[in-house]
């Protein structure tokens, strides 16, 4: 998703949304019986609301699923509530060899891309944030409206670069990878600064005071002080990158020759096409969605301050 | 936080550093004995009034280290975003169409005819249709998730979890999966969210989705972004929820107050600067929304919007000089509603 961006990153400690207090409303004597009816009620309510949106949210996941996991004989149009009668893995077999190659493609330049933005930001956030220059007030925020600038407004340049620079598809021995990954780095550093700056404001000055005293200087503290503190941030950075760089469409396309497709342009190019069975579509989704769904699914917490850290938010 | 500091026997105050620096970095032979946290002119804290250095320093001014540390991200974003900006800007100028660059000048050419091109024009209403039908549906459905779970309910982490995932997930995988819910087959061929409404008897919600022929087709879409971005919204008015203070809407209670009196004169006040922010991203994010369009039905022109025509008229037709304009064009349109969200963000981080 192209949301990038927090006015501090909580502290290790903190939990991302704080928990709530729990709480009992003082009521006048007479209206006891009557408030806690109606207290009732509204918890009632307040789950029937929650459940619908539950199944509002894991529909599409249902149909996802359901048609996957089906024969692909099975699999029709008007019939993606159903259960499958049968239980088959011939969709994934079926649609992997078209997707594995692009798999691949992914991971070998979301991981890159993501450490790399990373540790670069981290420098960004350390100098914004600890060693404070006159003309801070004017990078900072130049910084941060490259987080919200439109692709669009950057891609015809950046095409016309990649091109001069003999890394744009088929020109490329890496068939346009290099360029791309190079591209992600670029473009995450925004977002990566923001998220170590905000990470390091909320880390106080006597933490690095002693590396100062000892007579270490910038470079030094960063490497020897800063960097082994940052680590939740360097969590919630990567995680981040990786899955901005994962869910790219547009450079991907714009970069890219066949063979280096990644996942995204190969999926999109898979589900759009006439010939191929949309059972397959759905199975390709799912792989698709896997790595960025676990990372979801194990490190949460770090995900949703990265989410915040896109509205430039306080977690 | 900084006071005015003079560093004893380091010359008179005045010396400024070259680019506008400040000169922050000195040795430990310069440290006062007293030193105070904060009111000193070493490279952790706020520059003290500018001071000349000593003919001792030896060590690589502290500015100049971390400038050295940031030059490299420096270069490239002012580069990549503010050069080729600038770049794309002069090309929608220009009169290039096709593969070669022509960097000749046509004034406001390009301008006066995409103000007077039809698809220009549709894609300019689309795209006001999609922000006003999205942004209103995610904050409502964000909104009405976070007041759901703002008091806590059991098992809150799994509502949570439920509401958020979609953000990890691609546009494409989001737009081939909605793609066959908002399916526009009729009678017998009925499926997807249609069918769904005929086995539920609510057979009149039928709709023809983004396929309609209606100019409101795009608002099908903010279906799909909603599932996708709503939960977003839920995070930040769960946490802006949890930042009011408990005796605020407990002396409210005190005095009284009806639990919808609470919601609307003491959380309402309170959530307007989350609003705030939600509206703006999410106005930012519907004038940017590319893939899930693309995804979802590629070429129906029901649905196009300047972002989908600038990548087709650029990159499949060549129009370079129309693509450029439609990028800056948006570009404005971003810029105005996030430089605004920046600098407020600023000063109240400042407060």
């Amino acid at each position: 998703m192209t949301v990038r961006g927090t006015a501090g990153i909580p502290t290790p400690a903190r939990t991302a949304i704080p928990r709530p207090v729990h709480q009992t409303a003082p009521t006048a004597p007479g209206a006891a019986g009557r408030s806690r009816r109606t207290a009732g009620w509204l918890t009632v309510l307040r789950y029937a609301g929650l459940w619908l949106l539950v199944a509002f949210f894991l529909m599409p996941v249902y149909v996802l699923l359901a048609t996957a996991f089906k024969d692909p004989g099975d699999v029709t149009v008007t019939g993606i509530f159903s259960l499958p009668s049968s239980f088959s893995l011939d969709n994934f077999t079926d649609v992997w060899p078209k997707l594995s190659h692009s798999f691949r493609n992914s991971l070998s330049l979301s991981i890159p891309a993501s450490l790399i933005s990373s540790l670069l930001g981290c420098a960004n956030g350390f100098v914004l944030a600890k060693v404070r220059f006159r003309y801070a007030n004017v990078v900072f925020p130049l910084i941060l409206f490259g987080i919200f600038v439109p692709y669009q407004a950057i891609v015809i340049p950046l095409a016309q670069t990649m091109t001069d620079l003999g890394l744009r598809g088929g020109a490329d021995q890496t068939g346009g990878l290099a360029g791309l990954t190079l591209i992600h780095i670029i473009y995450g550093l925004p977002i990566t600064t923001l998220i170590f700056r905000n990470y390091f404001v909320g880390l106080p000055d006597s933490l690095m005071e002693s590396a100062r005293l000892d007579g270490a200087g910038v470079l030094q503290t960063f490497l020897d002080v800063a960097v082994p503190l940052a680590r939740p941030a360097f969590a919630v950075s990567i995680i981040w990158q990786f899955t901005a760089s994962w869910n790219d469409f547009m450079f991907g396309a714009m970069m890219t020759s066949r063979e280096s497709w990644p996942i995204t342009v190969a999926l999109n190019n898979v589900a759009g096409g006439q010939s191929v069975p949309f059972g397959q579509a759905m199975a390709g989704a799912l792989l698709a969605s896997l790595p960025t769904l676990a990372i979801y699914l194990l490190l949460g917490r770090f995900f949703l301050r990265g989410v915040l850290a896109g509205t430039l938010r306080d977690a | 936080m900084s006071g005015p500091f003079r560093i004893p026997g380091a010359g008179q105050p005045g010396g400024e550093g070259p680019h506008g620096l400040e000169l922050i970095g000195t040795t430990p032979a310069h440290r006062p004995r007293h030193a105070q946290a904060g009111v000193e002119g070493d490279w952790l804290h706020r520059p003290p009034e500018p001071v000349r250095r000593s003919p001792r320093v030896r060590r690589v001014p502290g500015w100049l280290a971390g400038l050295g540390l940031m030059s490299p991200s420096l270069v490239l974003i002012g580069v990549f975003v503010y050069g080729f900006i600038g770049w794309n800007v002069r090309v929608s100028f220009t009169s290039w169409q096709g593969l070669t660059p022509v960097y000749d000048f046509v004034g406001l050419d390009n301008y006066r005819a995409l103000w007077n091109d039809a698809r220009w024009r549709t894609d300019a209403r689309n795209i006001l249709i999609f922000t006003t039908v999205f942004v209103l549906g995610a904050l409502a459905l964000g909104f009405v998730m976070a007041l759901l779970l703002e008091k806590g309910a059991k098992g809150e982490a799994f509502y949570r979890g439920v509401f958020l995932f979609p953000m990890a997930i691609s546009f494409i995988a989001t737009a081939i999966v909605w793609r066959w819910l908002l399916d526009n087959g009729s009678g017998g061929d009925t499926a997807g969210l249609n069918q769904l409404f005929a086995d539920l008897g609510l057979g009149f919600l039928r709709s023809d989705w983004h396929k309609s022929d209606s100019s409101w087709a795009i608002a099908a879409v903010a279906l799909p972004a909603g599932w996708a971005l709503s939960g977003y919204v839920m995070a930040l008015f769960l946490a802006g929820m949890r930042a009011i203070p408990d005796t605020f809407r407990e002396s409210a209670r005190i005095d009284g107050a009806s639990e919808w009196q609470v919601l609307w004169y003491v959380m309402r006040p309170a959530l307007r600067p989350v609003t705030f922010s939600a509206v703006l991203i999410l106005i930012h994010i519907s004038l940017k929304t590319f893939d899930l369009i693309y995804a979802l039905d590629q070429g129906n022109l029901k649905i196009d919007t300047p972002s989908l025509y600038m990548w087709f008229t650029t990159f499949d037709g060549g129009f370079y000089d129309r693509g450029a304009t439609i990028a800056t064009v948006l570009l404005i349109g971003v810029a105005l509603i996030i430089g605004p969200y920046i600098r407020h963000w600023l000063r109240s981080e400042r407060r």
